[in-house]
């Protein structure tokens, strides 16, 4: 008999398949971008155009997007997979579940998280962020993004199966958020009024660390569940 | 404890020992809520800066207290059923979602009284009370997920994961609030518990204590309701049913039997 | 993978109870599947072929009772039960997206692969030559069926459990399926089919299972 892949060829495999889907669905990939460039478009026409205002709220207007348009492409990360049966095989796949959660996490971050870093400088110079600030924003990001799509992932894996799981997804994802917003949105202010964000930035990198041990086997129980 | 578990874990078993322990319980609660009361809004001194108004702390700080422990129970309550699979668990983790919820609730409410002489508004962005207005949300979610799913079981055990998720979290929630609350208002309020006399102390924890106990008679009662209404086609419900209305009309039963 | 040499391949499934929702679909169900053996499933709708296929595969838990691959509990031995496993069910798990080409060339990489056949060879001997490269969505029910079924050729596994194999498939179709069930059964394999159709395989030991 023939052995089954190794983990890491699995991998590739998945994150492979997942990118070339994405390819065939281009639009879908860029809704949740224009919904973030909007969001933020939104806070200087509701409050005025006025500097000072606008780069004193820019941290969490940036990080509140952030959260809002990743959440927006959670969906799709299980549920044409769900629909079509694929994820029945994918459970089924000689690999353990996690290997499947994991490449899910990294294509979605690939996806949302990785081009919403590249947008984010545009977007701070419009709400007239200092220079230092905004390498910290982009630190922020690079290290909180990863966490909202593993955070994430276990609110997908866990409403998969529901016909009306999308209001309910961002009811059980957003509260588990609200950590990496504090830290996030944070260090961008700390560094914007000239202060050290090393402490926040830290606190994220161990956000990052902790979810990345633990939300992939929750997300795998949470898949199980669903397709049963 | 393996056997213990099982037995104790049976629906049968559980009903009819929660039912000898229930009135015991009970009558602790009703006894220890009301001398708490009792003392504490009575019998003990109003404070010097707070007034009468430090007595909303007799039911804030109780609730407080529970609602976080009635979280961490459920969480527990859920990874027993979703890992050695036994009913009584997963029950008692649903039903002490409402109950949690609604201390959660309570202690907004009573916050926010207590806000209103103190700080003048009746919301504050206080780390206490923020990381209360979370958990409930947290709470919501739960019960928002236990109840989408049509089947009990799968019910059961996608929200147990979403309780654990929320147990690790709490801690980090808790924590990230506060230190946010302490960067935007160095002069952070809190109910001052650092100081507190001992004619307010006594009240304090009877109430606690007596609180505590609620929790466990509601549980006790919202599980035994739910036993019975999952149960009802299982031999011994049916039964019980039986003795219950042979109680009240002896011909009802007189009657089923005949028409076996 | 060094006590999968040591015991036999069977399927074992021992006194084995689903519920779904509030009604008991099967109890006390127990059955076992060596080399060489074909279980057909069969029952009206609604009596729990599917759920039992799930529950044979690991898809889902039954109430109680367990099933044992080569004498171990499968929620024990999950990995390596999966690796030797093939599993297709109504909804067969081919990406529209993706080209009949792309979708075998994923589900190979990821399970254990046959050496002595490419991928053409596989996607011709289901009769999908010419249909390579299109968008799957393209495709009709019975071709995209078609795909699904070219995984079976493509990977080395013992066990095929196949829900429901001829549904959407032509004369033609059915005649390919019972072709691969008796090359997969002379070459020691075991497969748990639940079908409505009357299956051709001859010379092979068939043991039917029916649901009420």
């Amino acid at each position: 008999m023939s052995e089954a892949p190794g983990l890491f060829t699995a991998l590739g495999v998945l994150i492979r398949r997942d990118l070339l889907l994405a390819l065939r669905r281009r639009a879908q990939i860029l809704n949740p971008l224009v919904f973030f460039v909007i969001v933020v478009t939104l806070f200087p026409l509701g409050l005025g155009p006025e500097p000072n205002l606008l780069q004193k709220l820019a941290p969490g207007v940036l990080w509140v997007a952030a959260l809002l348009s990743a959440m927006l492409s959670l969906e799709a990360m299980f549920h044409s997979d769900f629909e079509d049966g694929s994820l029945e095989q994918l459970l089924l796949a000689p690999q353990p579940v996690f290997i499947t959660v994991i490449a899910k996490v990294l294509t979605h971050w690939l996806l949302s998280g990785l081009p919403l870093l590249l947008l984010a400088p545009l977007l701070a110079l419009w709400l007239h962020l200092s220079p230092d600030a905004i390498v910290v924003l982009l630190a922020s990001l690079a290290l909180g993004t990863p966490v909202l799509s593993l955070i994430g992932a276990i609110g997908v894996a866990l409403t998969v199966g529901l016909r009306r799981g999308g209001v309910l997804l961002s009811l059980l994802v957003l509260p588990l958020y609200i950590p990496v917003l504090i830290m996030g949105a944070g260090a961008v202010d700390a560094a914007a009024s000239g202060l050290a964000a090393g402490a926040h930035l830290s606190i994220l990198g161990a956000l990052l660390l902790l979810s990345l041990s633990l939300a992939p086997w929750a997300a795998g129980a949470a898949l199980r569940i669903s397709v049963e | 404890m393996w056997v213990w578990l099982h037995k104790f874990g049976s629906p049968k078993y559980f009903y009819n020992v929660s039912g000898k322990i229930l009135p015991w319980v009970g009558g602790a609660t009703v006894l220890l809520i009301l001398v708490g009361l009792y003392l504490g809004l009575f019998a003990s001194p109003a404070d010097y800066q707070q007034r009468d108004s430090v007595r909303i702390m007799y039911i804030h700080v109780p609730s407080a207290w529970n609602s976080m422990f009635i979280y961490l129970v459920m969480a527990a309550a859920a990874a027993i059923g979703l890992i050695w699979n036994i009913k009584i668990a997963d029950i008692a983790a649903a039903v002490s979602a409402p109950i949690g919820a609604s201390f959660t609730f309570i202690t907004l409410v009573t916050g926010s009284l207590w806000g209103k002489p103190m700080w003048g508004t009746w919301w504050e962005w206080d780390a206490r009370l923020t990381s209360e207005l979370i958990l409930l949300f947290l709470y919501l979610g739960y019960i928002a997920l236990q109840s989408a799913f049509e089947d009990r079981r799968t019910a059961a055990r996608a929200s147990a994961v979403l309780a654990i998720v929320g147990a690790v979290n709490v801690p980090i929630i808790y924590y990230s609030v506060q230190w946010w609350n302490t960067l935007h208002q160095p002069q952070s309020l809190g109910v001052g518990m650092s100081t507190i006399h001992a004619s307010m102390l006594l009240p304090l924890l009877l109430m606690a204590l007596g609180f505590k106990l609620l929790y466990v008679t509601l549980l006790l009662m919202r599980t035994r309701t739910e036993v019975l209404e999952r149960e009802r086609n299982s031999a011994w419900v049916q039964e019980l049913a039986q003795a219950l209305s042979g109680k009240s009309s002896s011909d009802q039963v007189r009657s089923s039997n005949e028409q076996r | 993978m060094s006590n999968g040499g040591a015991m036999p391949p069977s399927l074992e499934a021992v006194d084995i109870e689903c519920e779904r929702g509030e009604r008991i679909l099967f109890s006390g169900l127990s059955l076992s599947l060596r080399p060489g053996n074909l279980m057909l499933i069969e029952g009206p709708n609604g009596s729990g072929k599917t759920s039992l296929l799930r529950i044979l595969c690991g898809l889902a838990q039954p109430s109680s009772g367990v099933v044992r691959w080569r004498g171990t509990d499968i929620t024990q031995t999950r990995d390596q039960f999966r690796a030797e496993l093939i599993y297709l069910g109504h909804n067969h798990g081919v990406k529209g997206d993706l080209t009949p080409y792309e979708n075998l060339s994923i589900a190979r990489d990821l399970a254990c692969a046959r050496q002595d056949i490419t991928l053409d060879e596989a996607l011709d001997a289901v009769g999908l030559a010419g249909f390579e490269d299109v968008p799957a969505r393209t495709l009709s029910a019975g071709q995209r069926r078609r795909v699904a079924l070219a995984r079976l050729l493509v990977t080395e596994v013992r066990l095929w459990v196949l829900d429901e194999p001829f549904t959407a498939l032509d004369t033609r179709g059915v005649t390919l399926v019972e072709r691969m069930l008796a090359g997969h059964l002379a070459q020691g394999g075991m497969a748990a089919v639940s079908t409505h159709h009357p299956v051709a395989v001859a010379e092979v030991d068939i043991v039917r299972l029916e649901l009420s």
